[in-house]
Order: structure tokens, then C-alpha cells, then sequence
């Protein structure tokens, strides 16, 4: 399902240089159409490849004006179903509609840390230069797993 | 002076440390690498050819880790799985170093706050939100399988880039850059000097020079036909953005491959390509075909044909396909994902509240990591309850990370046992006798370095595997370049003559583009998409596509040698009339060398090592006598061939106890 771009609610990032779609498509897809000689539709983005999109729905999630949706690959899925999120800080709502009319929604967490508040080294130990040529981290965080040696044959 | 199309700015700009790629591995190297670089005045930096939120195979997002070792499991249990899902040809130094270290990855993850699903006393169910005891302090997981684990993994990426992000500084971060081209030193062709890329956003070429990089850009999606050829080509089941960059760019350098023969053919439902996993090992759905017959029982005999590897609890990965692929053949087709009555079973001992979470759990299976399987069942009415799903088997991929093991041969942890010579003769004198040389995670050229999708003979990493691998090649070149304080690196290669080698596409462009009035049509240029196509045609017809049900021989390949080399002649005049387009013309280019590694190797292993992956008909037995190794290779770049040779395969771990 190549995503789409609505006229009506895309405002290419307000005039920005570079649009949140485009910043996020992991396989360069996005492209703003400044002066609407590509598409018609001036300060508009649109999927410049279509055959090549994975359907990952990074900029669906991403767009602030909800202006991206995804239409279901036309060579494989019958019309009129649709599938479509509401990422938020810490969950994603989903709204399904079915070809036959039938409607499902579903809610799931995405992340127990506020955005943004990950702060990597705190509370960990500087690493220890002695032990750079052993096994492990710099860090313990219970997970290393030792392992019985004698399982190992060869030694 | 500004860049401008034809004519880009040239940066230059050296560093000790270059991270390329920003995946799962890349993420867990930036992490691990700035805490042991510290006081070292190493400059570290990372370059993505996309949004570090969202790159990678873990971009969309996951719905399990598909490896944890939890305190219960021995790191030897894992690496005796990893083996025999891969025909037993797999290195157990990799796997075991993976086994032990994975899960401190997975529990930083979750600290982060990634929600993992948790089992409470009474055995129900939870999602990661509800504030159950984190793993790391005896916390229990869902699992789904004896290595899996269930998630709430929509933003498993965007979490764990955050916290790579964070360690390196966004200063020491440059998204939008792919790198296409490794450059060797100058002064000893078996080190690296530096690595080009461009911008795909602005008109500027990057020449980075250093002592030690991270070459972890993901498998290779895309250079066998796709079982769709419309607008669903872009549905392909591992990411299509991965190009083989990770293994053509090594090779290139001088590296030496492992098992590139390996592939991967999932298993997934039909056209989405929608995980199976959950589907199988949580909600205990059986595969059948067209009248219901359960084909893992009705062939079960077929296992015998391929001792020990299909008699394990748990028969390799390609076995399964084979046992599939005979009904399909045999004309009982549609395969089935019996999913109604899995459900149905399941109800008979759930609570109203518990089906409703079920069904809610089913749906988030594919939403978290697989949206275009949920756009399918919505187009064509499918409720799991009421219809089952067909399943298919993909066309070929070729990667490391996942229940594959092609990739790049790495030098590995020396406190496990493995080899320190080598018994087979016809191994290039340059290159290393045993399984270990001085750092973790190095190819054979000094200063390579890869993880994730690039280490071969250890699959199985998964997401968290990869991260992990990355931290271990985090330390281990912070060490090398510490080693080699004093050497600086040249290019052997004038920054010129890079530059011009980048952009030739956007001069074939430039130079011939009025010369027709089509301008997709002119004999002195080709496009990129015509060029992968005419890749996917020769990969599907003669080297085991979907098009002869994955079979070929040895006549085949050589067809498919003549029209490769041909192919990559023709790849220099690909043409390119933007930034996007020149993309596109590098990942061909890297598809082309990694599928002619693959054909090469299959070409050299005269068996059929991977039967429901790949047969070869004119060899087509599991020969344990002449094959039990690995197959290894290297490319000249300058001569532009490929030499294949073995290698002894060596168990560390006692694979019999699989079979008590």
C-alpha cells in the first residue's frame, strides 16, 4: 500500500525546507513539491516512488497534520479497507475499517519513558580500560549470562 | 563554493572511528563506544543514509525479540539451535559470544522504555505498560518460543536511537549520507583508509578518511524477482531499503565472505508477508494445505531424508519449507494458516476479558512491525476468527541477522575454544589461518569492521543480537585503534578520481540525456529500476528464484554468470537525473555484486545444503562426506572475480544433545 498524501490537510511543513515525511521515509520516498510543477500541488509532498514503499507508515505517524494515509497495493488488495494511526507520546491508536464496512480500533502502549528523556550514562560506571579485551560491557546490567564452561568441547 | 547537479561539493574529512549504517547495530556500537573512548581523544562519528528513528530492519517496528537467553538457558543451548536451524554449518564462537552477551542489550532496552510484555503469577498475560517487575530483576517474559519474547515494539527503533543519539552527540552524526565505497590505505592494501559517500539531500560528495570503521548496513532485499511485480514489489518481507551495501562495499575492500550460498525464504502469509511466529509458538496455529491436512505431519517422513538436522524437536528452517513446497508442488495448494481453529481452541479456556485481549493481541502482532499484512485481511474481509490465511514462501533474501548466516568473516572471541589454524589447504596465504585474530568483530582487512546483518555463520542475532554484536565491535575497535596510535591512513585512491567514480551515473545523464526525446529511453544510458529488474530476472530464472521453485544446476549458474557479467558492465552506464535516482543506482550496483557472490557460491558448494531454500538438481543431497564446511571467498576488484575456497567447520558445543 504505497501511502498517499491528501491535498486538503498537507501544508508542506509550513514552508519549511525539508518536510517531516521527508525527514523520517527510510527509503527517500518523500519529496516536496515547492512549486506544484511535479504533481500539480505546489508546497505538497507526495510519495515519489510508489512500487518501492514498504508500507512502514513512518510518515503516516510522523505527519503533524495527519495528511498521510495508505492506500492498499492496487495489484494485490481489493479497494475500500483502510488502516490508519494516531501515534502518540506513549501510545498508538489504530482505527481499521474493513472493505465490508466492519470497524475495529485498537490501542497500544509504545514506551513507559517520557520522549526524549533517555539519558544513556546515567547512573552507570565509566568503562574500565583493564577489562577492554574480555568479555561483557562496560556496563552490568544483569544480563550477562556466563554460561556453564564445561559445555563448551573444545577448550 | 556551493555544490550544484554534476558538479558537487567535495568534504573532506578524517576521523579514527566511522560508524556506517544506523541500525540496531550501529545504535548499539554509538552506545557502547563513547563510554570506552572516553579520555581517549578518538573521534568517533555516524553516518545513515536515513533517519536513525526510523532506519533499519527495525524501523517499522517489532512485536517479539526474537532473542533472549533469560537466566534459565545456557549460551551453548543457543548456539546448538543456531547450528542446526542452519544445517549445522555455523560458527559457535559468534553464537555463543552472541548467547552470552544479548540480553544486556535487552535489558537496557526495556530501562529505556521499551514495553516488554510480562507473565504475572497466575500466568496471564500483560503488555509492557503495567508497571510488572522489570526482567532485569527477575521480572518474567511472554514468551512466545523457547528465544522469543513478545513487545509492545511500534517505537522499538525510535527508543533505542534515541539512546544511541544521546551517547554520541548529534554533532558526531550525519543522516542523509550513504557511503558506497570503501577505500584501502595506500600503504598496505590489506587495511582500510577511508570510506565516500554522498548526500542525497545536497549536491556534496563525503571523503572520510580513518583507522577503523563499523560497516553494518543491513542484507540484501531485492535482487531476486519479487512474487509481486506491480506496486506490491515494494512489500518485500526484510526491508527493501537494504541493498547488500554491507557486503558488496567489504568485498570490494579486499574482505573475506562466508556462506554467501545462504539464504533466506520465509514462510509468511501471503503477499503482507505478515510475521508467523507469534501466530505458530503463542496462539499454536497449525500449517496446512488446501483440505486441511497438517503437511508437518503428513511428510514428516521427509525429515528422515536429512539426519540430524530434520530430526531435532525443532527441524531447521529450510526442512519446513521443504515438507511445504511438496504440497504445493504436488498441486494441494493454497497453503493455510489455520488461524479459526487456533482461536477457536484457545477460547474454550479464556474468560470474555481474555478473548478480547487475545483478538487485541492477534491485530498488534502485525501492527507493530507489519502494517501491510493488516491492509490485506482489511481489503479482502479477513478476521482470523472466522477465515484462515494463506501462507507463501518469499522470494529469496540474503542477510546475517535473522534465520540466515550469509555475511562477512569476522575474527571472534579466543576464550571458547575455537581454531587457531586452518586444515583445508586451498585458503589464500594472506589470509587468517584460525577463527580469532585480535579483535572482536574485524574481517580479514585490518581495520573492517561489521555486525548484525554483516557477521556470517552466526544467524539467529536477531534485533537484539545485532545490537549487541555492535557493542562488542564497539570495544573492540576503540582497542584497535588505541594498537595503532601511529599509523595514518591514505587513500589509494585520489580524491578526484572517487568523486568522478560517484557521480558517473549523474554524467551519463548529463552528457547523453538529449540525444532522444524519451528520456528513459537512449542506448547510451540505463536506468537504475531497468537495470534491477534485468538483475531479478537473471536471479529468479537461473539461480533459484521463486520462478523454478528455488531450483538450479550447475549449467544454470553459467547462464546466469554470462548474463551477470554483462549486467555489470552495463552497470556503468546507469544513469542518474537526480540525487534520488543516484540512490537507486548505488544500491544496484551493490545488489548486483552481492547476487553474483551468492550465484558464485552456490556454483562452488556442489550439494544442496539449504533444501526449501535452494536445491541444486544436479547435486541435490545434503553431503556431510565433501560439504560439512564452509564456503568462503574473495573479490579482486580489479580483476573484477571472485575465488571461492573452504574452510573446516569446527563444533565448540556438543550438537548431539539436540537429538536426546
Amino acid at each position: 500500500m504505497p501511502t498517499f498524501v491528501r491535498t486538503d490537510k498537507c501544508d508542506g511543513c509550513k514552508g519549511q525546507d525539508k518536510t517531516a515525511c521527508m525527514y523520517i521515509c527510510p527509503h527517500d520516498l518523500m519529496k516536496l513539491d515547492k512549486d506544484g510543477s511535479e504533481t500539480g500541488h505546489e508546497m505538497r509532498a507526495f510519495n515519489q516512488e510508489p512500487d518501492q514503499c514498504w508500507e512502514c507508515y513512518s510518515c503516516v505517524k510522523i505527519c503533524p497534520q495527519q495528511a498521510i494515509e495508505a492506500r492498499h497495493y492496487a495489484d494485490i488488495v481489493p479497494l475500500g479497507g483502510s488502516v490508519q494511526p494516531l501515534r502518540g507520546t506513549d501510545s498508538i491508536m489504530w482505527t481499521i475499517k474493513f472493505r465490508n464496512g466492519t470497524m475495529k480500533r485498537f490501542k497500544f502502549p509504545i514506551r513507559t519513558t517520557p520522549e526524549g528523556s533517555i539519558d544513556p550514562y546515567a547512573g552507570k560506571p565509566a568503562a574500565d580500560m583493564a577489562k577492554i579485551e574480555e568479555p561483557g560491557f562496560f556496563c552490568q546490567e544483569n544480563g550477562y549470562r556466563a554460561g556453564d564452561r564445561s559445555e563448551l568441547i573444545n577448550l | 563554493m556551493a555544490g550544484e547537479f554534476g558538479n558537487p561539493e567535495v568534504v573532506e574529512e578524517e576521523v579514527d572511528i566511522l560508524l556506517i549504517g544506523g541500525g540496531m547495530a550501529c545504535c548499539g556500537a554509538a552506545f557502547e563506544i563513547m563510554r570506552w573512548a572516553e579520555g581517549t581523544d578518538l573521534k568517533i562519528k555516524l553516518v545513515d543514509k536515513a533517519a536513525m528513528d526510523r532506519s533499519g530492519a527495525v524501523a517499522q517496528g517489532l512485536s517479539a525479540i526474537n532473542t533472549y537467553i533469560g537466566p534459565e538457558q545456557d549460551p551453548a543451548d543457543y548456539a546448538r539451535m543456531v547450528s542446526n536451524d542452519l544445517m549445522g554449518i555455523t560458527r559457535d564462537d559468534l553464537a555463543y559470544d552472541v548467547g552470552r552477551h544479548v540480553d544486556e542489550s535487552v535489558h537496557l532496552f526495556e530501562e529505556w522504555g521499551l514495553p516488554i510484555w510480562k507473565t504475572d503469577e497466575n500466568g496471564e498475560r500483560h503488555n509492557g505498560a503495567e508497571g510488572l517487575t522489570p526482567l532485569k530483576d527477575g521480572g518474567k517474559p511472554v514468551r512466545s518460543g523457547k528465544w522469543q519474547i513478545m513487545i509492545n515494539g511500534e517505537s522499538y527503533k525510535w527508543i533505542v536511537a534515541e539512546a544511541a543519539k544521546k551517547a554520541l552527540g548529534i554533532d558526531n552524526i550525519q543522516e542523509r549520507i550513504f557511503i558506497v565505497k570503501l577505500v584501502n590505505d595506500k600503504n598496505d592494501k590489506n587495511r582500510i583508509a577511508g570510506a565516500v559517500g554522498f548526500s542525497v539531500r545536497e549536491h556534496k560528495v563525503f571523503v572520510y578518511k580513518f583507522k577503523a570503521c563499523l560497516l553494518a548496513a543491513g542484507g540484501c532485499v531485492n535482487l531476486f524477482r519479487p512474487r509481486s511485480v506491480g506496486e506490491g514489489q515494494g512489500r518485500a518481507w526484510y526491508p527493501v531499503w537494504n541493498a547488500g551495501s554491507t557486503y558488496s562495499m567489504a568485498a570490494e575492500a579486499g574482505a573475506e565472505l562466508t556462506l554467501m550460498e545462504n539464504r533466506f525464504v520465509p514462510t509468511r502469509f501471503k503477499d503482507g508477508y505478515g510475521p508467523v511466529g507469534a501466530w505458530f509458538l503463542l496462539f499454536k496455529a497449525k500449517a496446512t494445505n488446501a483440505f486441511g491436512e497438517v503437511y508437518m505431519d503428513r511428510n514428516k517422513e521427509m525429515l528422515d531424508d536429512y539426519p540430524p538436522y530434520g530430526q531435532a524437536a525443532v527441524p531447521a528452517s529450510c526442512l519446513r519449507n521443504h515438507l511445504m513446497l511438496k504440497e504445493m508442488k504436488e498441486g494441494r495448494g493454497p497453503i493455510y494458516m489455520d488461524t479459526v481453529t487456533a482461536l477457536a481452541n484457545l477460547r474454550e479456556t479464556l474468560s470474555p476479558r481474555e478473548v478480547k485481549h487475545l483478538e487485541a493481541e492477534a491485530w498488534e502482532d502485525f501492527l507493530d512491525m507489519c502494517v501491510g499484512q493488516c491492509g490485506i485481511w482489511v481489503g479482502e474481509n479477513i478476521e482470523p476468527e472466522k477465515k484462515n490465511s494463506e501462507l507463501m514462501p518469499t522470494e529469496p533474501y540474503l542477510l546475517g541477522s535473522h534465520s540466515g548466516c550469509c555475511g562477512i568473516w569476522v575474527s571472534g572471541p579466543t576464550d571458547v575454544g575455537a581454531p587457531t589454524d586452518e586444515e583445508y589447504s586451498d585458503v589464500p596465504e594472506h589470509l587468517p589461518k584460525g577463527w580469532n585474530w585480535g579483535y572482536r568483530g574485524m574481517t580479514t582487512v585490518k581495520g573492517l569492521f561489521t555486525a548484525g546483518d554483516g557477521v556470517g555463520a552466526s544467524g539467529h542475532k536477531f534485533s537484539s543480537g545485532s545490537h549487541a554484536e555492535g557493542r562488542m565491535a564497539a570495544k573492540a575497535m576503540v582497542k584497535y585503534c588505541l594498537d595503532n596510535k601511529d599509523v595514518t591512513p591514505e587513500l589509494d585512491t585520489s580524491v578526484d578520481d572517487l568523486v568522478a567514480e560517484i557521480y558517473k551515473p549523474v554524467r551519463n545523464f548529463l552528457e547523453h540525456k538529449d540525444y532522444t526525446t524519451a528520456i528513459d529511453v537512449n542506448p547510451n544510458y540505463i536506468t537504475p529500476r531497468m537495470l534491477q529488474f534485468r538483475l531479478q530476472k537473471i536471479m529468479d530464472e537461473y539461480v533459484a528464484g521463486v520462478a523454478t521453485y528455488y531450483v538450479t544446476n550447475a549449467k544454470m549458474l553459467e547462464v546466469a554468470g554470462e548474463k551477470l557479467d554483462m549486467l555489470k558492465e552495463d552497470a556503468e552506464k546507469m544513469r542518474a537525473k537526480d540525487l534520488h535516482e543516484l540512490l537507486r543506482a548505488w544500491e544496484n550496483y551493490h545488489r548486483i555484486l552481492t547476487a553474483e557472490a551468492h550465484m558464485k557460491h552456490i556454483e562452488f558448494r556442489e550439494e544442496s545444503r539449504y533444501p526449501g531454500f535452494y536445491y541444486r538438481a544436479d547435486y541435490n543431497i545434503v553431503d556431510e562426506e565433501n560439504w560439512k564446511c564452509f564456503v568462503n571467498s574473495i573479490y579482486d576488484k580489479e580483476t573484477k572475480k571472485w575465488t571461492c575456497f573452504k574452510r573446516k567447520h569446527v563444533d565448540l558445543v556438543d550438537k548431539s544433545k539436540l537429538f536426546k
